[in-house]
């Protein structure tokens, strides 16, 4: 019998925008056990396309969790069933569960999606990781010690994932943290209100009680080197991300009140400015705040900078809006929450008082032209269109670069022209014994490509453990 | 957690503690810096190596009471823990053989040029400190500077030790009489630095000055501790701390500096009040 088709994902209910902007709580409010079988019902059960393995839904996902197997489980109701599969791919499926972009991934290659809505995956792992967290986690037996030790330099998605893939065979995992918390950018960057602290620090435990160590306040680079690592390790992978802010060096960018994102985000998640003066760290946003971009990052700080207690909130952004990065997702829930969209126009400098607070930002209106070397249409100025907007606090979300402390210190670690580190297919960098993933070898990119990355570089760490040659021919695939 | 295991006040606003940290003991070099947070609710401020010991796993941290942070850090004693320490940060001081060095620390900043001092000296340059505070009792590391230094001259902004007036007064004196001077070295307030520059400016005496900006991870992630040098931003964490003093906007770092000064007296106001 063929089940009746539900066109539209079962709704998640979430806070209202009017009341969210005034509190740094979880904007989705997750869903009840009942909605959750309905919706993992929805899932048509594809076979493998003609010559392929794993159904479209699988392949989409960049760790391969096997989704039609849960989401069957999930329908069940054996949901501790269903989350122990997740987990033998996903050490992290509560964050996962909530940042993973699933358009584009799972729910983007949903067979089901080509005609309706596709099924809510991501809505559904987010529920099942939940509730095993809230009746405690199962910790897997652990495997035979294999006797091998390996450093993960990088707190991240990638140095976590890869940390639990490693401990899960059995060899023993130290993670090395240059801040004071683990996470990376889970816990400086992706703001509470999208990703509650409290849920990293649970999965940080959980990949803790696989055997993987994590040392804090290490900066590699500085108090130890990767050389003092190779030499005390049998192989280390280099995970430390996009941290180096960009900026857009036009005049009056050093003045007061101007942020990077990560400066701005960094305050308010990992310090808890917002909690100032309970927290030490302050920040400050006054009335009118702008930020420039309009990636997820730019979002994050846009939404936060609301919450903080400006009253106009504004992205400027020099293209259109079909060209903005950031996920439709979080420009919808921006533009409910009261953002305002000052798009096709670019900053061309900043203008302070006599203290040195930034007061206006000068402003040109801009055109789409040609495409560039991206495929998205040039933005071009529109000569005389020049504007000043009033601002208190702006805030630089233009991207990151990677971060040079690792490749600065070390000899025969090779980079690109960006200043990635440069890997083969399987992560291996140009040092035998070291590999790298995520940001520090992509530029800015996904938790979830991250976390993608350091599944790779698990397993042909793995095998290089257990006796795998070092190639001799290296050939780097990301330059 | 790191350790504190001694403290010991060298004036009623300035401490000296001797901190567990063997990881950055083994890797300290002057001019280097490390940030620390002393618990879970603090800010992460950096602080200057005064000193270390690697056969000792130590390092050695010299605070003046400031604002709200380093007041709770002078009241910590031999036993208590910090949250965090984390370094060595920044890039070390270019030591090297000049030939005559002049070393100036202004207040706390004594306790930063103390290492270099020591440095240069064991790097064979005749070194000539100078050294100054706002009044005698706020002068600290007098003797352990005359030891590695081959002239020492004192100031005190009131006169109530040595030599009335500034640093940068005995400086400009030893120049005007045709000392010659291979560096200049200054650590201190920013109006003291920004002093020194303008002092050797005429001289085109090489000047080198180690900025002190508000910063958050120390790592050249946030870009908080901006500065311009030359008219480029840099990141004094990763770039500096030290940088050319004739290239340095002293101004713009100083307005950078006050940006939490609201901020700084409310947290003061809410420790006196008891937290």
């Amino acid at each position: 019998m063929a089940a009746k088709i539900v066109p539209r994902k079962y709704p998640m209910p979430e806070q209202d925008p009017k009341v969210r902007i005034r509190n740094f709580n979880e904007v989705p409010l997750g869903q009840d056990p009942e909605t959750v079988k309905l919706e993992a019902a929805r899932c048509l059960r594809c076979k493998p396309a003609k010559g392929k393995t794993v159904p479209p839904c699988v392949e989409g996902c960049p760790v391969g969790v096997d989704i039609p197997g849960f989401l069957a489980l999930a329908r069940e109701g054996r949901f501790e069933e269903a989350i122990a599969l997740i987990k033998e791919k996903n050490a992290l499926p509560a964050i996962c569960g909530r940042v993973c972009p699933y358009e584009n991934q799972c729910e983007g290659a949903c067979t089901l999606g080509k005609k309706y809505e596709p099924v809510g995956i991501g809505r559904v792992e987010r529920f099942l990781a939940d509730w095993e967290r809230a009746r405690g986690f199962r910790v897997p037996p652990r495997p035979a010690p294999t006797g091998k030790r390996v450093a993960v330099v990088g707190s991240g998605p990638a140095g976590l994932t890869a940390a639990a893939d490693l401990a899960r065979r059995g060899h023993a995992v130290t993670i090395f943290e240059a801040l004071h918390a683990p996470g990376g950018v889970l816990v400086y960057g992706i703001p509470e209100f999208r990703l509650p602290k409290e849920i990293v620090r649970a999965e940080v435990e959980y990949v803790k009680s696989l055997g993987v160590e994590v040392k804090v306040d290490v900066v590699v680079g500085k108090t130890v080197t990767l050389e003092e690592l190779r030499r005390e390790y049998d192989a280390v992978f280099v995970a430390t991300g996009a941290g180096l802010p960009n900026f857009m060096r036009i005049p009056g960018e050093n003045l007061n009140g101007i942020y990077s994102a990560n400066e701005f985000l960094t305050r308010t998640n990992l310090m808890k400015a917002y909690l100032f003066p309970e927290y030490d760290t302050p920040t400050k946003v006054g009335r009118r705040v702008a930020t420039i971009g309009a990636g997820n990052v730019a979002m994050d700080c846009a939404r936060t900078a609301l919450r903080l207690g400006a009253e106009e909130s504004y992205i400027i952004y020099r293209r259109s809006r079909a060209e903005m990065p950031a996920r439709r997702e979080e420009i919808q829930r921006a533009e409910e929450e009261g953002v305002k969209f000052l798009l096709l126009t670019l900053p061309k400098r900043y203008l302070g008082d006599e203290k040195g607070w930034v007061r206006e930002v000068e402003c040109v209106r801009m055109q789409l032209g040609e495409p560039d070397e991206s495929g998205r249409r040039r933005p071009v100025e529109i000569p005389g269109s020049e504007f000043r907007i009033q601002v208190d606090t702006v805030v630089v979300a233009i991207g990151q670069s990677p971060n040079p402390l690792v490749p600065a210190t070390t000899p025969g670690l090779k980079t690109s022209r960006w200043g990635t580190i440069l890997v083969d297919e399987e992560g291996r960098t140009s040092l035998e014994g070291v590999w790298a993933g995520g940001d520090i070898t992509t530029g800015e990119a996904t938790v979830i490509l991250a976390m993608g990355a350091g599944k790779r570089a698990a397993a042909s760490i793995h095998e290089y453990l257990s006796g795998k040659p070092w190639p001799r021919d290296w050939r780097p695939v990301n330059g | 957690m790191f350790r504190i295991l001694s403290k010991e006040f060298l004036c009623p606003t300035v401490a000296r503690f001797e901190i567990e940290a063997p990881l950055i003991a083994r890797k300290a070099q002057p001019g280097q810096f490390v940030i620390l947070r002393i618990d879970e609710r603090g800010e992460r401020i950096p602080l200057t190596l005064n000193d270390w010991s690697p056969e000792r796993g130590t390092i050695t941290l010299v605070a003046l009471e400031a604002g709200a942070t380093t007041r709770r850090l002078n009241s910590l004693k031999a036993g208590d823990h910090l949250a965090d320490v984390v370094g060595p940060l920044g890039r070390p001081a270019e030591i090297g053989r000049y030939g005559t060095v002049a070393c100036v620390g202004g207040g706390v900043g004594i306790a930063c040029i103390y290492p270099e001092v020591r440095a240069f000296k064991a790097a064979g340059n005749r070194v000539i400190s100078i050294i100054g505070a706002r009044t005698k009792e706020l002068l600290i590391f007098e003797e352990e500077i005359r030891r590695f230094s081959d002239e020492l001259h004192v100031t005190t902004d009131d006169g109530s030790y040595a030599r009335k007036g500034f640093v940068s007064d005995v400086l400009r004196e030893l120049l005007e009489k045709g000392r010659k001077i291979d560096l200049v070295v200054a650590v201190g307030p920013v109006p003291m630095m920004k002093a020194v520059a303008e002092v050797t400016r005429p001289h085109g005496v090489k000047t080198v000055v180690s900025l002190n900006p508000i910063m958050v991870d120390g790592t050249g992630m946030c870009g908080c501790c901006r500065v311009e040098v030359g008219g480029k931003t840099r990141f004094a964490c990763v770039d500096g701390p030290e940088f050319d003093a004739h290239q340095v906007d002293f101004d713009l770092l100083a307005a950078r500096n006050r940006r939490y000064l609201e901020e700084e007296r409310i947290a003061l106001e809410r420790l006196k009040g008891g937290r």
